[in-house]
């Protein structure tokens, strides 16, 4: 093999492995996944909350990590195993409080401008996969709040027609869908965002966006002057 | 069977040992905790659109 093919995307046969490899180096350039500049517009406080929320995430997946090996009798009775529920508890907190600031900054700024309609929607996804894995770590906390909160949810998800498919009271499933499927799905979906944002950019300011558009239908100086 | 100290689970820097503050209004029924995290979380957003970001390398 040459030195020359393997720096192309382009595979020398048809192969589905070249195929894909084609399309993420298209789609995911080098410098579009890992880059080292940002537009000037993104100097604004507004723009941290996004990556705040990822990383109050991982100290959430790292806490719910060490609860999951370690088992409630030690989260709910060793003073590590406190903490570090404590640190579970205060990282969920934080990591849904910063994204729905980073919510409500995207909301205002309409990112969802430009082609970025699924950037937009695979966020509102992720938000509400994290309230359901919140929900279900309500439900394996093993204590009476878990008990009421239980007996709540089982009359919501009946009310609504979805009761056969959940049970809420059953502390095996919930720590299932708590620390496997949905943690899963909205990992996958958090890495998704990302790549979308990386592929399209940072959304540019209204203003801005209006400027370009204005000066792309505007006629140019000797197109003006014919 | 492990026997472990639980004193530290009934103190607490704020006294829990009553019922929440709630308010209403008609359906809405709204903890004074929880209104105050939403206050707490509008003042950042706030001064997060306000403050100036400092200046930094590597911007075009």
């Amino acid at each position: 093999m040459s030195g020359q093919a393997s720096t192309t995307p382009e595979p020398a046969e048809p192969s589905w492995t070249g195929a894909v490899r084609g399309r993420a180096v298209r789609a995911f350039p080098p410098d579009k996944l890992l880059p080292d500049r940002q537009p000037s517009w993104v100097a604004s406080w507004i723009y941290v909350f996004g990556v705040l929320s990822i990383t109050a995430l991982l100290v959430v997946l790292g806490s719910g990590g060490v609860l999951a090996l370690k088992g409630p009798d030690w989260w709910h009775l060793s003073s590590i195993g406190r903490y570090v529920n404590a640190l579970h508890l205060w990282s969920v907190e934080l990591f849904m409080a910063f994204m729905v600031i980073h919510l409500w900054g995207k909301f205002f700024m309409a990112a969802w401008r430009g082609r970025r309609a699924m950037t937009w929607i695979t966020g509102a996804i992720a938000f509400a996969a994290s309230i359901g894995t919140a929900f279900t770590g309500y439900l394996v906390q093993q204590n009476f709040d878990s008990q009421w909160i239980a007996t709540q949810a089982k009359d919501g998800l009946n009310s609504v027609g979805i009761g056969a498919y959940f049970n809420v009271l059953d502390f095996g499933q919930m720590l299932m869908w708590h620390i496997v499927l949905l943690p899963a799905v909205l990992g996958l979906l958090v890495v998704w965002h990302v790549l979308l944002v990386r592929r399209r950019g940072v959304v540019p300011p209204i203003p801005l966006a209006h400027a370009e558009a204005e000066s792309e239908t505007a006629p140019g100086p000797e197109e003006a002057a014919s | 069977m492990t026997v472990y100290d639980t004193s530290a689970v009934r103190t607490s820097a704020v006294d829990l040992n009553h019922t929440g503050h709630y308010l209403h209004w008609g359906v809405i029924q709204l903890s004074v905790a929880n209104l105050v995290v939403i206050g707490i979380m509008i003042v950042i957003f706030a001064l997060a659109v306000v403050l100036p970001f400092p200046k930094g390398r590597g911007r075009r």
